[in-house]
């Protein structure tokens, strides 16, 4: 009971003895120890094994067919057509789905933060659907959306037998839709703790100055909104290059509308194709990995903790 | 504080005292456990043969249900993450009829000894014995079986058609309001099955031995041309490229359909759902191709798999004995409404109560019917390559029947050596 009190202390007072910053410094490795401990084992072990398993020739259908083939899985993910379509199909989901998020989550955040009454009633009404179960929330829209089941073909202007999952660019809106109407609260709350910092001050000056809403926008908010809004796309970004609940629930990937986590599932859990299935998922991991890179060094995306450090 | 940590060494101790029961029940002379892993079959049939069957046993073995989810595949990928790792507290496996080469040459399960053998393929179909064999071996024991009819309505044409061409042209003439023809689509195990059919019917076979493509070329691309021809017709589902069985008996249940392919639970669903339509609803045999090769209607069902990894295998061959004996078999038949391997069976009464009408089709249907390739150990391979090439089916032209074929063949091809992603 007694850690968070001394961390307190040490964090207001910046003039302490030297001994004391080295004791607490000890302490806190000590601290995070089984922390950092259990992330090694838990992230650090699966990833070399999936990296083992990759360049080995591995099916537990075919036990005795097993062998190390250097990078030829690799080889042979990189050369199929398949492959290339998913990243496709996995980054148009990304792209649009996180620019629409972006947009709503804003307006979203504006709103909030101006909110004039029951502030709290309307923070966590728009947090519902983010605290839905994905694969949960992916089957009511997939029900609502089913033609024998759903309300959307008996609303207005909609053929009552339109099939929704029946060719990919309605299946793709319906996969997309879905992703936006759970996530965007979670930008939305980023972008609102992003708002909350901003000085007040700033807007009733440019106001004085003569500044009008779009140029108060434009010039105070997004440049100061700038490192919540930039965590808050490379969050999202890294989330939604995963799909896989909506898709896997809405069309298991046909209509031309498989991810490349779904690509990986086949090959891992369906075929039991653990080699080739591991060059998948480590290669969705490099993706993953350079997604992040372009942020925090393209864009400058400050990573959580060196928030407001120069860089 | 002293008395939370001895409640739990207490419980952890008795956790401990249970687990060794159940491990190890023959060395402490009770009922061994055998924990069979099955679909939820919502009739209860299968609860009510087993401990039938563990009565029977005079205390030699109990069986105990661990249910798996009702999708196939998802049934599949619980039990193969088990066996993979060796997992013991599997002991009889309720599996598909399509997993038998898969799971026999992974090692997974057991071959069937050959006295338990002769008793369980004893009167059996040998269209359903085909689908329990691997390398001429039996390793499952069938204790049911499936097959899909012709469903119709006499009110709208005089009498069922005979071949899938027939059929779309009666379809046609009644017109898209009440003539559609309801099959499944989607991409999965049902587009198999319809495809696999299809080229059957046509006189070849997707492979000619676990490792041999056939695919002859003229009938395979008469197949993939009905199955274009259909896809493309004004009488298709709507819902075509998403469509399974659920959906077909809805189509048909809705009334603007006057055909469906499916399986038998169709019609009791109808007579609930859907009396008037029910009234005028009639079984025929699954259509042909053309009237020089003889139909090869599908197959399903489940077999029964002893674990390799099973402690309890003798026990287990001994519960599949009893669990297909045919007072067994004819319990799952009134209760689940699902037909038994056994083909005496249908002479008897009770299967005219569970299947009115339609009992001798059934029969005819399971006797005539053409596994899938599951004789290939890469079956789930073949499956998803073989999906792959024909969805979604509207692409398939019937005047143009080279490209599906080609793209079929090289799926095909690549999936029987396993090569590639799918």
């Amino acid at each position: 009971m007694g850690v968070p009190a001394v961390k307190k202390r040490g964090r207001g007072g910046p003039k302490q003895t030297s001994d004391r910053t080295k004791a607490e410094r000890k302490l806190a490795f000590l601290l995070c120890a089984p922390a950092v401990f259990v992330m090694l084992l838990v992230t650090i072990y699966p990833i070399l094994y999936a990296i083992v398993l990759s360049v080995q020739k591995v099916d537990l259908r075919f036990p005795e067919e097993s062998g190390f083939v250097g990078l030829h899985n690799y080889k042979a993910v990189l050369t199929s057509p398949l492959w290339w379509q998913d990243v496709f199909n996995t980054t148009f989901v990304t792209v649009v789905s996180v620019a629409i998020e972006l947009v709503l989550g804003m307006i979203l955040a504006l709103v909030m933060h101006r909110a004039l009454f029951g502030r709290g009633l309307i923070r966590t009404a728009v947090l519902i659907p983010y605290g839905i179960v994905t694969v949960v929330a992916a089957f009511a829209w997939f029900f609502a959306f089913d033609p024998s089941s759903g309300f959307v073909n008996s609303l207005p202007f909609i053929a009552d037998d339109k099939a929704w999952f029946g060719d990919r660019g309605s299946a793709f809106s319906v996969i997309i839709m879905t992703e936006i109407w759970k996530t965007t609260p979670f930008m939305a709350l980023l972008l609102l703790a992003g708002l909350a910092t901003i000085d007040e001050g700033l807007y009733e000056a440019a106001k004085v100055d003569g500044a009008n809403a779009w140029q108060r926008f434009y010039r105070i908010t997004l440049p100061l909104l700038k490192p919540a809004l930039l965590v808050a796309l490379l969050f999202r970004t890294l989330d939604a290059f995963r799909v896989f609940d909506s898709i896997f629930i809405m069309t298991r990937g046909s209509q031309d509308t498989e991810s490349v986590s779904i690509l990986g599932y086949n090959q891992l859990i369906s075929r039991l194709n653990l080699g080739l299935g591991s060059a998948v998922s480590v290669l969705i991991f490099i993706l993953v990995l350079a997604i992040a890179f372009v942020f925090v060094r393209g864009f400058g995306t400050a990573t959580p903790g060196t928030q407001g450090e120069k860089r | 504080m002293r008395r939370g940590i001895l409640i739990v060494i207490a419980s952890a101790a008795l956790v401990g005292g249970l687990l060794a029961c159940g491990g190890d029940g023959s060395s402490g002379g009770g009922p061994v456990t055998l924990r069979w892993f099955i679909f939820n079959e919502p009739s209860g049939a299968p609860q009510k043969i087993a401990q039938r069957c563990s009565q029977q046993s005079g205390g030699r073995y109990e069986i105990k249900f661990e249910f798996l989810p009702s999708q196939a595949d998802q049934q599949r990928e619980q039990l193969v993450r088990r066996l993979g790792a060796e997992d013991s507290s599997l002991d009889l496996l309720g599996l598909d009829v399509v997993w038998t080469g898969e799971f026999a040459n992974a090692g997974w399960i057991e071959p069937v000894p050959a006295s338990t053998a002769k008793i369980v393929s004893d009167k059996v179909f040998s269209s359903v014995l085909e689908t329990a064999r691997f390398e001429d071996r039996l390793y499952t024991v069938p204790i049911w079986s499936n097959t899909q009819l012709l469903w119709y309505r006499k009110d709208l044409v005089p009498s069922a058609p005979k071949t899938w061409d027939e059929m779309i042209d009666m379809g046609e003439k009644i017109g898209r309001t009440k003539g559609r023809i309801q099959v499944q689509a989607n991409r999965y195990e049902g587009l198999v099955v319809w495809v696999n059919q299809l080229i059957a019917s046509a006189g070849t076979s997707v492979l000619s031995g676990p490792k041999t493509v056939k695919l002859d070329k003229a009938p395979t691309e008469k197949a993939l041309g009905i199955i274009g021809r259909l896809s493309r017709s004004s009488v298709a589902a709507p819902n075509l490229t998403t469509s399974n069985e659920d959906s077909a008996r809805l189509g048909f249940e809705a009334g603007n359909s006057a055909f469906q392919i499916n399986y038998p639970f169709v019609y009791p669903s109808a007579k609930s759902n859907a009396p008037e339509i029910f009234k005028n609803m009639a079984a025929a045999q699954y259509p042909a191709v053309d009237d020089q090769h003889p139909v090869k209607p599908p197959i399903g069902g489940i077999n029964l798999g002893v674990s390799a990894y099973s402690k309890h295998k003798a026990e287990a061959f001994a519960a599949t004995e009893c669990l297909v004996k045919p007072a067994n078999q004819l319990e799952v038949a009134t209760l689940g409404g699902l037909p038994p391997v056994r083909e005496d069976l249908y002479d008897e009464p009770e299967i005219d109560k569970v299947y009115p009408t339609f009992a001798q089709q059934i029969r005819e249907s399971i006797k005539n019917a053409a596994p899938r390739p599951s004789e290939s150990p890469a079956y789930q391979d073949l499956s998803l390559a073989i999906q792959r090439a024909v969805h979604p089916t509207t692409q398939i032209d019937p005047k143009n029947l080279d490209p599906a074929y080609d793209k079929l063949r090289k799926n095909v091809e690549k999936a029987v050596k396993r090569e590639g992603l799918l």
